[in-house]
């Protein structure tokens, strides 16, 4: 198994649950469970133990290894050189299990549907496009900047506000891009997450070939997942392309009036989405953009930026729900967390943390207090 | 699912109990280097009362409970020697109060180092406690069981000496306040003017009760910290160093150190003198006065103070020092284990050169740490070996060593510190005869049963 070397090295400290400040567990899944077998520490004694044939394949430990969020946590926070491979380390274990073919039936599923789909929700590719209607948005032609929107902002029904939103305002500010629209597929991250290394090649593949073909030098992402595959993944498998989060385009652009701004009075706290965040390092562009919205008075929850607490979605988990729901499921306690600073928004960059933090809010019947917001959705209603 | 896992699971919520082989096999072991033996249930309360009802079921049913913070005692103090329900208590990680004039605390049972830390800072950042430097997530309540050590016990003693109450479910299910507490609304003092009850629980390591809340002593915590190193080769006058660093009362804690890598360390006994002020001339005239006592030391040139690099400070002055935790890597196998007597700080010199014996005789890596336990009336001696979790051999070699550091701590004196089993029948065994009734009589009577981590403090 990849990342072998390292996995009898943990000492079991438990810095890797903890944020900086040790404030509160920052590990979703042990968070969510309380056995240490959902720490982090304890998935790689674990994976030690299966490796050695001292615990066989279950049903449990499949859960523990994909109720991992990959939300690098653990990357963060862990005292050891080999910190930098935890996910990875986790990841490769779920590769084992793929290529075994014992992994939980939500994954499977998760994966076949990709494979035959190309998008996890069995949607018709023709129907991809569907969302840019009645938007200015125009289909890939050259122009500078490719606008890759991804499987949830092309189906999912609250993510596809946020994708009009986004494509909107980009137009709005002058940016010159265009969509792929039907051409476009999955980019492969979270099968990459789950284990499933063939096919995300095999995507990875087909989406270089497609961009390669229609001359596309710099991408934008809707989606911090899509961000992270093409700026980390991609480049290893020859596809080098100078990627933004929409945020990063945005964030000068209102800083320098170029998109003008009338005032939107509104208290908001940010929600740093661990592919944007801890995996790619990139905590400002959104709050420069929140920050320059006349009105707007950006609060902090106490875990934030490195320390943020991840919505519960990541590595698969919003499609496949392996973390489960409850009262200690990861979303519900980030919008207490929200709910703490007293502010009236939850801004998010992603949407996938947008859907997680919705679920998140009608479970805790907090709707009217709490309304969560796409980034470009703010600015959206700051537009004159 | 089993009778019992139902009857846990209606008290805990099936969501917070297993009897699968998963939780089995990690609940089963500690990072150290004793044999597993695997619990047949774990749960995660998160009330006394959940607790009390554990405990009521495993006396019914004579089930074995095994109370657990972090297992970080490395000694299997929570491995369940005879199975039994394992009790993990991190789900009870709350502060409950916080008397800022008389300075003490009130947690729940599972509250980590860390999270106090954190709390108190954020919350009175002119309080603090004795932190351990253990791992962050090592619990306030199973510190004290153990009578850990933190950064202020070179000042106040023993972590445990610094608890103001306890509150305990007791092997019966009673749940029993102790000290202050128990008739007054106040966690001021753990026992006196009262007989002191609470050295029936700390020390027990779970045998006689599980800890569900602590009162803690919380001290001034000053607006700066430094640290000094002062150097010597010669390790027959640590004892003497201590000695007139204890005298001034300027430290806030004493820490030597002695490892065989960097080179430019081996042979050296680093005596790490942390101070504190509210202000520059405070922390300047405590450093001057640090500096006087050891003056006649550098004038015969058997020692002075290194230059202590900016970029080494934070790591040093780190509360709790992560840098203790990364010596498990030092051979890229996540282990390390050590022995710590607790015993004269006159046996420094003999312990440091025991400790290079072995290394030298079993091949190890090692490093020697010395806390100084109030004014110099005794120290922990901490004989450590890292180890790779991937070679046997290496493990065993370990095993070995720290073997042989048993029997010379009991020869010169020492006591052990958080013992092994093994280690509690080697001292049970020279103990006292009527000490050692006395432990049976209490044991006996309070876990009739004998199912409090049965294994642990069992007279034959």
């Amino acid at each position: 198994m990849k990342y072998e070397d390292i996995v009898h090295r943990c000492f079991r400290c438990g810095y890797c649950k903890f944020t900086s400040d040790y404030s509160d567990f920052n590990c979703p899944s042990y968070r969510k469970f309380f056995f240490e077998s959902y720490s982090p520490g304890g998935r790689m004694w674990l994976i030690q133990a299966w490796l050695n044939d001292e615990i066989k394949n279950s049903e449990r430990f499949q859960e523990i290894l994909f109720s991992c969020a990959t939300c690098a946590n653990c990357v963060e926070h862990c005292v050891f050189t080999f910190s930098d491979d935890l996910v990875n380390l986790f990841t490769a274990a779920r590769e084992e299990l793929v290529n075994k073919g014992v992994i939980p039936p939500p994954v499977r599923d998760y994966l076949k549907n990709i494979n035959i789909s190309g998008n996890p929700y069995k949607e018709p590719a023709d129907d991809r496009e569907k969302w840019a209607e009645g938007t200015p948005l125009e289909t890939y032609d050259g122009q500078e900047h490719l606008l890759y929107i991804g499987c949830v902002g092309s189906y999912d029904e609250r993510a596809k506000k946020i994708a009009r939103a986004v494509g909107n305002v980009l137009i709005r500010a002058g940016v010159s891009l265009g969509i792929l629209g039907n051409r476009e597929t999955c980019d492969g991250n979270e099968v990459r997450a789950l284990g499933e290394m063939g096919l995300f090649r095999s995507l990875a593949e087909r989406n270089i070939a497609l961009f390669k073909e229609l001359g596309v030098e710099k991408i934008i992402t809707l989606d911090p997942h899509a961000f992270n595959a093409f700026k980390q993944e991609y480049p290893g498998l020859g596809g080098e392309f100078k990627t933004y989060h929409y945020t990063q385009i945005l964030a000068p652009l209102i800083q320098s009036n170029t998109i003008p701004l009338k005032e939107y009075k509104a208290t908001v706290t940010y929600h740093d989405p661990c592919y944007l965040g801890r995996h790619n390092s990139e905590y400002d562009s959104p709050r420069k953009i929140l920050k320059s919205i006349p009105g707007v008075e950006l609060i902090e929850m106490d875990q934030n930026r490195e320390n943020a607490f991840c919505c519960g979605g990541g590595g698969g988990n919003f499609f496949t729900d392996i973390l489960g729901g409850g009262e200690e499921s990861p979303n519900r306690v980030r919008v207490r967390q929200a709910l703490d600073t007293g502010a009236q928004i939850i801004a998010v960059s992603c949407p996938q943390c947008a859907n997680m933090l919705d679920d998140a809010g009608k479970a805790e019947e907090l709707e009217e207090k709490l309304e969560v917001l796409d980034i470009a959705e703010i600015v959206t209603r700051a537009l004159p | 699912m089993s009778d019992i896992t139902l009857s846990l699971a209606e008290i805990v919520g099936e969501d917070y109990v297993s009897n699968r082989a998963e939780e089995l096999y990690f609940y089963a072991r500690d990072p150290g280097l004793l044999p597993p033996h695997e619990p047949d249930y774990v749960v995660v309360p998160q009330t006394a009362e959940e607790i009390q009802k554990i405990v009521r079921l495993a006396n019914r049913e004579k089930i074995p409970v095994v109370p657990m913070g972090a297992g970080l005692a490395l000694t299997g103090l929570i491995i369940p020697l005879k199975g039994g329900i394992v009790v993990d208590m991190k789900r009870m990680n709350k502060v409950l109060g916080v008397h800022e004039k008389a300075r003490h605390v009130i947690v729940e049972g599972g509250t980590s180092q860390g999270l106090l830390k954190s709390y108190l800072e954020k919350n009175y950042p002119r309080l603090r406690h004795s932190i351990p430097d253990s791992p962050s997530t090592a619990t306030i309540a199973a510190n004290v069981m153990i009578h850990g050590q933190g950064r202020l016990t070179q000042q106040y003693g023993f972590n445990s000496d610094m608890v103001t109450g306890l509150e305990v479910v007791l092997p019966s299910g009673e749940i029993c306040k102790i000290g202050s507490c128990s008739l007054s609304p106040d966690w001021f003092s753990r026992g006196a003017p009262l007989p002191d009850l609470s050295g029936l629980f700390l020390g027990w390591f779970g045998a006689t009760g599980i800890i569900t809340k602590v009162g803690l002593r919380l001290y001034p915590r000053k607006k700066m910290r430094d640290v000094d190193i002062f150097v010597t080769d010669r390790e027959d006058l640590v004892p003497d160093i201590i000695y007139e660093l204890t005298h001034t009362e300027m430290t806030e804690d004493i820490v030597v150190f002695s490892q065989p890598l960097p080179l430019i360390f081996k042979g050296n006994h680093h005596v790490t003198i942390f101070m504190t002020g509210d202000t520059e001339e405070e922390l300047e005239f405590k450093r001057k006065m640090v500096w006087d006592a050891l003056d006649g030391f550098m004038k015969s040139k058997d020692g002075g103070f290194m230059w202590v690099q900016p970029a080494m400070k934070p790591t040093l002055l780190d509360m709790p020092q992560r840098s203790v935790t990364r010596f498990a890597d030092v051979k890229k196998g996540g282990g390390f284990e050590y022995s710590g007597p607790i015993l004269l700080v006159e046996r420094y010199p003999e312990c440091t050169r025991k400790l290079e014996e072995l290394s030298s005789k079993y091949n190890l890596g090692y490093s020697g740490m010395a806390r100084i336990i109030g004014r110099g009336h005794c120290m922990m001696y901490g004989f450590a070996f890292t180890f790779n979790r991937a070679d046997p051999d290496m493990m065993d070699r370990v095993r070995k060593a720290l073997h042989e550091v048993s029997d010379y701590a009991l020869d010169i004196g020492g006591v052990f510190w958080k013992a092994t089993v093994e280690e509690q029948k080697m001292a049970l065994e020279r103990m006292d005869p009527h000490t050692r009734n006395l432990m049976k009589m209490i044991k006996q009577n309070m876990d009739p049963n004998g199912i409090m981590n049965p294994g642990n403090w069992e007279v034959a």
